[in-house]
């Protein structure tokens, strides 16, 4: 009955971006339709985290998620896939800033990086920046060449990135 | 802009999917090694490194040259190339992962309406 105006018919897909900001960091944005709160809410609360971490089209599954999230607080998600044995990351949370800032570690290296994401509200919806900071440009560079990567939890990413290469063949001509 | 074909991200997945090739791949990211060094390293026959570096070769991973009797190996990367697929692969990984988390948004909005109603009534 109350077909409520602001379930709008799924408007035009919002964009994810990512984009080389220096030699040592990236910076993935989105935007998302909803109010920085319950964006937020989706990044700090493991039972939610746990259905958008490991999706399904990438073939991966997440085997156990948790996360305290507060200052000082330890996250350890683990993810599987079929193909392969299960990949661990860890790390600490830095700062958590309710509804705007959440700073972690990436444990798995020594070479792992700091990852920052803010959630800035406008209008009701919700712009995120992700942004990922390594120790040094070859860390990231490592990464990119899927090394130094499999150490610091970035196997999984890749190893999902490869996995979701595949399920979207078509796209891959357009690289 | 190079074309990268499924298949090659079929052979470097199954590639990395080893442990002991992902511990090459980032000792070679140190230094070039020969397939003598890293068997010694990872205490394993030569035989079965010489495996190994065949697999991460075979997904062009790795690239291996033989000078006099001592086969180096070295990270076989294309630099350049490699970031842009990198970037488009891992800005595919997170696409995904937020269409998803579309949803768990959308799903929260509407349970905070419905709760709101309640505390309404």
């Amino acid at each position: 009955m109350d077909a409520r105006k602001e379930s709008e018919p799924t408007p035009m897909k919002n964009r994810t971006t990512v984009e080389r900001k220096s030699e040592r960091e990236w910076v993935v944005t989105r935007t998302f339709n909803g109010p920085a709160r319950i964006v937020f809410e989706a990044w700090t609360k493991p039972e939610l985290l746990k259905r958008w971490w490991a999706p399904k089209s990438t073939g991966m599954s997440l085997l156990s998620c948790e996360a305290d999230v507060r200052v000082g607080g330890r996250y350890r998600f683990e993810l599987g896939h079929e193909a392969s044995k299960p990949m661990v990351f860890f790390g600490r949370y830095i700062e958590v800033t309710p509804h705007s800032r959440l700073v972690w570690t990436n444990d798995e290296s020594d070479d792992g990086a700091v990852t920052t994401v803010t959630f800035e509200e406008k209008d009701g919806k919700t712009l995120l920046v992700m942004h990922e900071l390594y120790p040094s440009k070859e860390a990231l560079d490592g990464v990119i060449a899927g090394m130094a990567g499999m150490e610091e939890g970035m196997s999984e990413t890749f190893a999902q990135l490869d996995e979701l290469l595949v399920t979207l063949g078509a796209s891959v001509g357009s690289l | 802009m190079v074309q990268y074909v499924p298949t090659g991200f079929d052979a470097s997945f199954s590639a990395l999917s080893d442990a002991t090739r992902r511990g090459v791949l980032e000792q070679l990211g140190r230094a070039d090694a020969s397939i003598t060094d890293l068997a010694e390293k990872f205490h394993m026959t030569l035989t079965g490194m010489k495996k190994h570096v065949g697999v991460l070769e075979q997904a062009g991973l790795v690239t291996t040259e033989k000078v006099g009797r001592v086969r180096t190996c070295k990270l076989g990367l294309r630099r350049l190339e490699e970031e842009a697929a990198w970037i488009e692969r891992y800005r595919q990984l997170w696409g995904a992962r937020f269409d998803e988390l579309d949803k768990v948004v959308e799903e929260l909005k509407q349970k905070e309406k419905v709760d709101g109603r309640k505390k309404r009534e």
